[in-house]
């Protein structure tokens, strides 16, 4: 027997949302749909809707994020719904309390939905498992696993601006090995159609096998970036730098940076995109990150339309 | 199952002749996905209207969310003129329970505060569960409680009614 996707219910209909990996186009297309309805309500007067009024959304981030959960916060309270916000690194964890009781309480406060970000990979699948049936499960991030909003809003940021997927070469650059974005978006954008997907790093920052789930590899900016549509930047984590895996920051940024003598290579109306936070002049010069081309600031934008309509499925499911 | 049913092109005809004396320069116009759309999209043409003309769908507003979730293929609300002190007419295919227009009153209001809202309707089947109650329709019809009344239009444009009777309402 085929096991189910532990993310739908008996009916098909999303019920949590923890990885992008394994939903069908389906769901994928009906999220981004419905985000772009969901565009038009934040453009008005009064940018909110009564569809989550008297429920209870509990922002559980046990790792620190401020843009995640910053737009979580407003697309919950778009919605109308009561948001309760928890850093759980300064709270009962400290006291010894485990993940599950801490979850056990926060339900018996009558919890509706809750959004996890974790440094632990499989985190948020804990919590689905083991949440009672009406409550529901929006992974904010876990570890290097997945962000599955994260590569919709990309998504939705490509399609706001090519379109159509079926005819895009897309390139992401940089750290993908310990990228939960690049994951995210990759299982994302091969599910929506994209025929040539790449990803251009050093040997030591990409995950081996990645060819697997159906990426070009390059190792080298001017093969890589030749002739495409998007260009996604990863964030250079800080701690990388010192780590093992690369000399310098300045000898990343010669290399993988991105410049605007790079971006020539890319077809002339081609999006570079960056998840944040950005290191400037480590994986973005400032002329690109600054740039006409640069959808940076609206992919945060976006990014709440595209909450709000996560939430607002798994609300009515 | 009921064999007369109106004929929509007639009914529409009745419903501008009914408009065209009440409408001023300055009346704006709001049609409900998706029939209603269509029947304003032809209204507004027909009584040049001068305001351009919005649509909303009310997907998010919806009493029964809890019970039946968000439907596939929301359109986005467009209300391209300034609410506030504005003269509407509402305009929706088939009048029934009242619900609808309720939810399109509570997203009109979200983008403002307007002089009146009126309403139109092609067809009014009765069956009202709220105090809601229409200026303008092309006929009132007592039609079997089951089936939906569905709108259509075909590809030039014209406009039919039909009992939809995998869809009751």
């Amino acid at each position: 027997m085929k096991m189910r996707n532990p993310q739908l219910n008996e009916n098909g209909e999303l019920q949590h949302l923890l990885t992008i990996e394994g939903l069908p186009r389906e769901v994928l297309t009906h999220i981004l749909d419905t985000a772009s309805s969901f565009v038009g309500v934040t453009e008005r007067e009064v940018k909110k809707v009564p569809l989550l009024r008297g429920k209870s959304v509990f922002n559980l981030f046990f790792e620190n994020s401020t843009r995640t959960r910053t737009t979580f916060e407003i697309a919950a309270k778009r919605l109308s719904a009561d948001v309760i916000n928890l850093n759980i690194n300064t709270s009962s964890t400290n006291k010894g309390e485990t993940l599950l009781d801490t979850v056990d309480n926060l339900t018996a406060m009558h919890a509706d939905m809750f959004v996890v970000r974790h440094a632990q990979s499989g985190a948020a699948h804990l919590i689905a498992q083991h949440v009672p049936k009406h409550v529901h499960v929006i992974n904010a991030g876990d570890g290097r696993h997945a962000h599955p909003t994260q590569g919709l809003l990309d998504a939705y940021t490509i399609r706001h601006y090519k379109k159509d997927f079926t005819a895009l070469s897309v390139a992401i650059v940089g750290d993908v090995l310990h990228s939960r974005v690049a994951r995210s978006l990759i299982h994302a954008l091969t599910t929506l159609g994209t025929p040539d997907l790449r990803v251009i790093g050093p040997q030591t920052l990409l995950p081996t096998g990645v060819e697997k789930l159906g990426v070009r590899v390059f190792h080298d900016m001017n093969a890589g970036l030749r002739d495409v549509d998007v260009v996604v930047m990863l964030r250079l984590q800080n701690e990388r730098m010192r780590g093992p895996l690369l000399p310098s920051a300045q000898e990343y940024f010669k290399y993988y940076g991105l410049t605007p003598e790079k971006l020539a290579l890319a077809k002339p109306d081609a999006i570079v995109m960056h998840p944040g936070p950005m290191n400037r002049g480590v994986e973005i010069d400032s002329a690109v990150a600054d740039g006409e081309q640069a959808v940076i600031l609206p992919q945060v934008t976006f990014g709440i339309a595209v909450r709000m309509a996560v939430m607002s499925i798994l609300a009515g499911n | 199952m009921i064999t007369t049913l109106p004929e929509a092109e007639a009914l529409y005809a009745k419903l501008l002749e009914q408009l065209r004396p009440r409408v001023r320069p300055e009346t704006a116009m709001v049609g409900i996905y998706t029939g209603g759309v269509w029947l304003a999209e032809r209204l507004h043409a027909d009584l040049d209207l001068r305001v351009p003309l919005g649509a909303i769908d009310i997907s998010f507003y919806r009493d029964d969310f809890h019970q039946s979730g968000l439907k596939q293929d929301i359109k986005r609300s467009h209300i391209p003129f300034e609410v506030n002190d504005r003269h509407i007419l509402l305009v929706d295919d088939v009048l029934y329970t009242g619900r609808t227009v309720r939810g399109a009153m509570n997203e009109l209001f979200d983008y403002g505060r307007p002089a009146s809202i009126e309403l139109v309707g092609l067809v009014d089947r009765g069956g009202r569960g709220l105090p809601t109650s229409a200026q303008y329709v092309g006929e009132t019809t007592e039609g079997p409680a089951g089936p939906m009344l569905v709108l259509d239009r075909d590809a030039s444009g014209r406009l039919s009614l039909r009992y939809d009777d995998e869809r009751a309402q």
